[in-house]
């Protein structure tokens, strides 16, 4: 059977891998080919590169760098961070990258998954998104975090879905940063209502909250940044202990 | 030499860095004067049957591939591999190079259980049934591989190399004479991959 897939996310930023807490304060980390070596010696099942840079030039250092990665890191690579048009998908697949990761691009232009998806095929788009609670309910975060669009959570990843999202990375700004575990709560109803793998991510501490979100039926990998970057959960140690958990695991 | 065809179907970036990585001289091409000059061909492909068939046909490469592969190894990749197959259910019924016999069904058809996502998309365990095969001369049994694909090859166990289990056995590698093709993406799996590329290399 297929197994459950620990991946590593890299911030990068003008060049450099950073990751925020509550996606403030960021603090610089290192070097993003060498880190995607790194992992990729670990054992990491899948990279995916996040694009914060905001300048032409940052972007450009971007491309160079996930064209670098991709020429000597043979596992899918998955990019996202400013994807708002079918050329920024063009741009990073040219550079390697396997799958692309859409967020606040698709808020501002829904169109972009069903056109993405016809061209490169579903499992090319992945859909990615920030979710918080707001009175009760969980809602769509756009910006980075910052701003609530007032968008239901879970019909945003059910119409992602129909229209061509081959998978979700579903990150929860109330568990990020935090390290007390996935939020299981909100990945569970999002997997009630999609058929689709289901990246986790915000909020993993240590092995035991990868254990916990692989109890749950529905989620497919679980995604973490910074633990990963100080190596307070190694990949292969951690590999090993879901596996000895009865998790199916690539060693 | 490995010619890697271009046809205008996928991204070729990580193959040909692959094979590179592997010290393989490749050349990504649609020149029918590479094929023959080249000691090994690849067939990538990423997309759609029907679409990748008529872009495939249009490069006016299918006779020279019908003959080369008579005298030096081809692998096709993914959708590459079903594309060797007689013939595709996806979206109507196409046919494909009729290389190897047997046809390319969809895989949710297939699946009882309703939950199993498709596209079947992750690392999944390679099964060898011919271990033998020169092929996996650097593979062993239960080794991991990347599969991202909605159809699958049926009817075709005269010709399977090896499977991996998603409910049912999903067809992971084929051949037939020189015809080699491997449904997951060898060029995206990891060390397990390049052991692989490296083995077609030597065949």
């Amino acid at each position: 059977m297929i197994t459950k897939r620990i991946i590593p996310c890299l911030d990068v930023k003008d060049g450099r891998v950073v990751k925020g807490t509550n996606f403030q304060g960021l603090r610089d980390m290192a070097d993003p080919v060498e880190m995607a070596r790194y992992y990729n010696q670990a054992g990491a099942d899948e990279l995916v590169f996040y694009d914060i840079t905001a300048s032409v030039e940052g972007r450009g250092l971007f491309t160079d760098i996930l064209r670098r990665v991709a020429g000597e890191i043979f596992i899918p690579l998955t990019v996202g961070g400013g994807i708002n048009t079918l050329e920024d998908f063009d741009r990073v697949l040219k550079c390697g990258a396997d799958k692309v990761s859409v967020n606040s691009g698709a808020i501002r232009n829904p169109g972009i998954i069903p056109a993405a998806a016809q061209k490169y095929g579903n499992q090319c788009v992945v859909l990615s998104m920030d979710v918080r609670r707001v009175d009760g309910k969980f809602c769509l975060f756009a910006k980075g975090g910052r701003e609530n669009t007032g968008i239901d959570a879970l019909d945003w990843a059910e119409q992602g879905v129909k229209n061509g999202a081959g998978e979700l990375v579903v990150n929860s700004i109330d568990t990020d940063g935090v390290k007390n575990g996935f939020d299981l709560e909100m990945l569970d109803a999002m997997a009630k209502r999609v058929n689709v793998p289901i990246i986790a991510s915000g909020g993993a501490g240590c092995k035991e909250d990868f254990a916990e979100l692989f109890r749950h039926p529905g989620m497919d990998a679980g995604l973490a940044a910074s633990i990963f970057h100080t190596r307070q959960v190694e990949i292969r140690a951690l590999k090993e202990y879901l596996r000895a958990q009865g998790v199916e695991m690539r060693l | 030499m490995i010619a890697v065809i271009d046809y205008g179907v996928g991204n070729l970036f990580s193959l040909s860095s692959s094979l590179s990585y592997l010290g393989l001289e490749n050349e990504i091409t649609r020149d029918p004067a590479r094929l023959e000059t080249a000691d090994r061909i690849i067939l990538p492909g990423v997309g759609a049957f029907a679409d990748a068939m008529r872009k495939l046909e249009e490069t006016g490469l299918v006779p020279v591939l019908k003959q080369q592969v008579q005298k030096k190894p081809m692998l096709g990749i993914c959708l590459g591999m079903q594309l060797l197959f007689d013939k595709s259910y996806e979206y109507g019924e196409h046919a494909g190079l009729g290389l190897i016999p047997g046809q390319v069904c969809p895989l949710e058809d297939d699946l009882q259980d309703k939950t199993l996502k498709v596209p079947h998309i992750g690392w999944n365990a390679l099964h060898l049934t011919r271990p033998e095969d020169p092929l996996f001369q650097y593979v062993n049994e239960g080794e991991c591989v990347y599969y991202v694909h909605s159809y699958y090859a049926k009817h075709c166990v005269e010709s399977t190399l090896a499977t991996s289990e998603y409910e049912l056995p999903v067809t992971g590698a084929v051949r037939r004479g020189l015809v080699y093709g491997t449904q997951f993406h060898p060029e995206k799996s990891g060390d397990t991959g390049l052991r692989l590329l490296k083995a077609f290399a030597e065949l």
